[in-house]
């Protein structure tokens, strides 16, 4: 009699049941996702490459064409313009036509020749930051190449020091691959949160959750039992997501797959269990959308999904402790790129199950007061 | 203590606050096991309130309740064993077929299968569900709904039932027909708190109270209300006026001196007037008026008149200490 789950069974069963009957309701909460996963994967690119650039080239001999010949080959520049004035060279930027604008004085090629050192401007645009990075990296690069190229050319000396990088889990710096694990973190939670989140509010709405409350069933039983079908569309949802991302956008998967999935069940948990303890406070669907967003802004900008959590100002990075898709995207990032495994990763499953159940707890906490129902 | 004798709820001093606003305001009453009580009041009056108060819905601001012979506030769980509850919108799964919305509410009271099994076929029987019990709950009608509801909120066997507004929005023979069952039921031992608008029902009931903003200003059997010195005072004499006239007719009779309330039912107006009238000198009052009366006779108090009675003395006491 005094058991705290009782009402689990047969609120599970008829939750299936409501699954079943709302088929195309679930259908389209499963298809969105991976539509988004193909809108993103394919329209995020976060390296720089083929920035559009304006010449002016007022020397025109063939140094100048060497110069830009490297400039082109950079793969950074797409050199859409040639310009014959500094005004015009001026206008393709503010015009936002061109991100770079580069000129060649008029001298440069007798400037060379009599080694007095030659001079070329490059102006950029810094509206875009990252942009104006690459750009400013490897005009710079390309000065000092040139440079040494020309001081070693009548010698025999090899560059004393050479920097040789080595990018260990992402060689070609893939977009998709950095992203999209990123990206599975953050759909998951969306059609987690929001699923269960309806499916407590439109049984407020209905009456039938003040018609439960009459009813012997604890609100860990009713709670539980909600959340278990979920948890399993969940864990469907994630399958899917990886499946496309292996075989669709290529991404290889480093570490252990099955890893990977059993320490994503704790993080689906801390999904449904917010989803319920919105249920709990949202009087119709509506409401329980705002808060929905509300808590998903946060888990796309605070986690580390696009901006690295280190940058952050001190407050929000310690807010990002508190954001479970940071700990959920350490583990995805984890697994799939650098092949981590349960040693380098348990505590953050810890954390999201501890967050899972502190959240349920206080759900359950206010369904049992009631609370909901004033 | 033998549970015979206990009743089967017994509230005392009753108060529900919502902030400033008293909801429930000091009620006390008693139903024995086995009544069908019927609850009545405006709409907004706290018969809803009460019924959450009694079901462990809400918590009491004040006051004392046994359900069943359990503490509302106390043995919170001991009370929903034993009741059943069907809200005003009847509160089914609608995307749940007939035969799973009973089979889950079997569940959550924890009856085994063969129980289960069992008491599906008791309850399809007695509420002749039959026909209906693999369509959908949103495919039934108004009535069939209510049937289901009240299948639902039966199938674990409770020694008492409440209905809040059962027959709101239901045609009159699906109402009938309920009330039927009801009777029928508590034949069996089983107790019904019914509240309700329809006076009609009212007058079924063995047990009524009325309830006014909170405060209950009547509590008995029909008859007994019926009899009260406030509805019947001496030296009074309750009547029926028929006439074609019915509206203006009640503005006249009411300036009358001597008559002393006066409400419009259907093609007649209940009036309550001094005894010094007779029949006949009343007739030529409104005639003086020229008001042609059909018919004029003494009546015995409806229900109705009962409650509009007791709410309007209820109101004039309300008013008269702020003067």
């Amino acid at each position: 009699m005094n058991n705290v789950f009782r009402g689990f069974s047969a609120v599970f069963y008829k939750e299936s049941l409501h699954i079943r009957r709302d088929f195309s309701t679930l259908f389209f909460s499963l298809i969105i996702p991976i539509l988004q996963m193909f809108l993103l994967g394919y329209a995020i690119d976060t390296n720089v490459r083929q920035i559009n650039t304006v010449i002016y080239n007022a020397d025109g001999r063939r140094e100048s064409r060497e110069l830009l010949d490297r400039l082109k080959n950079s793969d950074t520049f797409h050199l859409v313009r040639y310009v014959n004035s500094d005004r015009d060279l001026n206008d393709a930027i503010i015009s936002g036509k061109c991100r770079v604008g580069v000129k060649i004085p008029v001298d440069y090629s007798d400037r060379l020749l009599h080694q007095t050192g030659a001079q070329v401007l490059v102006l950029i645009d810094g509206s875009d930051s990252s942009v104006a990075g690459q750009a400013i990296n490897v005009t710079t690069a390309i000065g000092l190449d040139e440079s040494l190229r020309r001081v070693l050319a009548n010698s025999d000396a090899a560059f004393p020091v050479e920097m040789r990088p080595k990018i260990l889990f992402n060689p070609d710096s893939r977009s998709p691959n950095f992203f999209l694990p990123g990206l599975v973190a953050v759909l998951l939670l969306n059609v987690t949160t929001f699923l269960t989140a309806f499916s407590i509010v439109r049984e407020k709405e209905r009456g039938t959750l003040e018609q439960l409350f009459v009813t012997p069933v604890r609100p860990m039983g009713l709670l539980l039992g909600k959340l278990l079908p979920y948890l399993v569309i969940g864990f469907f949802e994630l399958s899917m997501l990886l499946v496309a991302m292996r075989f669709l956008f290529g991404v290889p998967i480093h570490g252990s797959v099955l890893l990977l999935a059993f320490l994503s069940l704790p993080y689906i948990f801390v999904s449904l269990s917010l989803g319920i303890l919105i249920s709990s406070k949202a009087t119709s669907q509506a409401h329980a959308m705002q808060l929905a967003f509300l808590t998903i802004l946060p888990s796309i900008f605070f986690s580390g999904y696009i901006f690295p959590r280190e940058t952050m100002p001190t407050f929000f990075y310690y807010l990002s402790y508190f954001v479970p898709a940071a700990y959920y995207i350490n583990i995805t990032r984890g697994i799939i790129l650098r092949g981590a495994g349960w040693v380098h990763l348990w505590s953050d499953a810890v954390i999201l199950f501890l967050m899972g159940a502190a959240l349920l707890i206080i759900a359950a906490r206010r369904f049992h007061n009631k609370i909901i129902m004033a | 203590m033998t549970s015979s004798t206990k009743a089967s709820i017994s509230a005392q001093h009753l108060v529900r606050r919502f902030g400033h606003f008293t909801a429930v305001n000091d009620v006390s009453f008693r139903v024995e096991k086995g009544e069908i009580f019927g609850f009545l009041g405006p709409n907004g009056s706290g018969k809803t309130t009460v019924i959450k108060m009694l079901t462990g819905l809400l918590p009491l601001s004040g006051g004392h309740a046994e359900v069943e012979g359990f503490d509302v506030t106390k043995d919170a769980e001991a009370v929903r064993e034993n009741i059943g509850y069907m809200s005003q919108n009847f509160s089914l799964y609608t995307d749940l077929t007939v035969s799973e919305n009973l089979t889950f509410y079997g569940r959550i009271y924890g009856l085994s299968n063969d129980h289960l099994r069992r008491r599906m076929d008791e309850i399809i029987q007695i509420n002749g569900l039959g026909p209906y019990i693999h369509r959908l709950a949103s495919q039934l009608s108004g009535g069939w709904k209510q049937r289901l509801a009240l299948g639902c909120a039966m199938l674990h066997e409770p020694k008492l039932v409440f209905l809040d507004e059962p027959t709101a929005g239901i045609d009159p023979v699906a109402r009938r027909q309920l009330w039927d069952l009801l009777f029928d039921l508590s034949g069996h031992g089983i107790t019904f708190f019914v509240t309700t608008h329809y006076m009609d029902e009212a007058e079924r009931c063995s047990h009524v109270a009325y309830i006014y903003f909170g405060q209950l200003i009547a509590d008995g059997t029909p008859d007994s209300l019926r009899e009260l010195p406030d509805v019947q005072p001496a030296g009074t004499l309750r009547i029926e006026i028929t006439t074609p006239q019915v509206t203006r007719a009640l503005r006249i009779a009411r300036e009358i001196p001597g008559v002393r309330n006066a409400t419009i039912f259907g093609q007649s107006i209940h009036a309550l007037v001094d005894d010094h009238y007779d029949l006949n000198g009343l007739r030529e009052e409104l005639l003086k008026r020229n008001i042609v009366v059909a018919e004029i006779r003494p009546l015995a108090p409806s229900l109705e008149d009962v409650f509009v009675e007791l709410t309007s003395q209820h109101q004039a006491r309300q008013e008269a200490p702020r003067e």
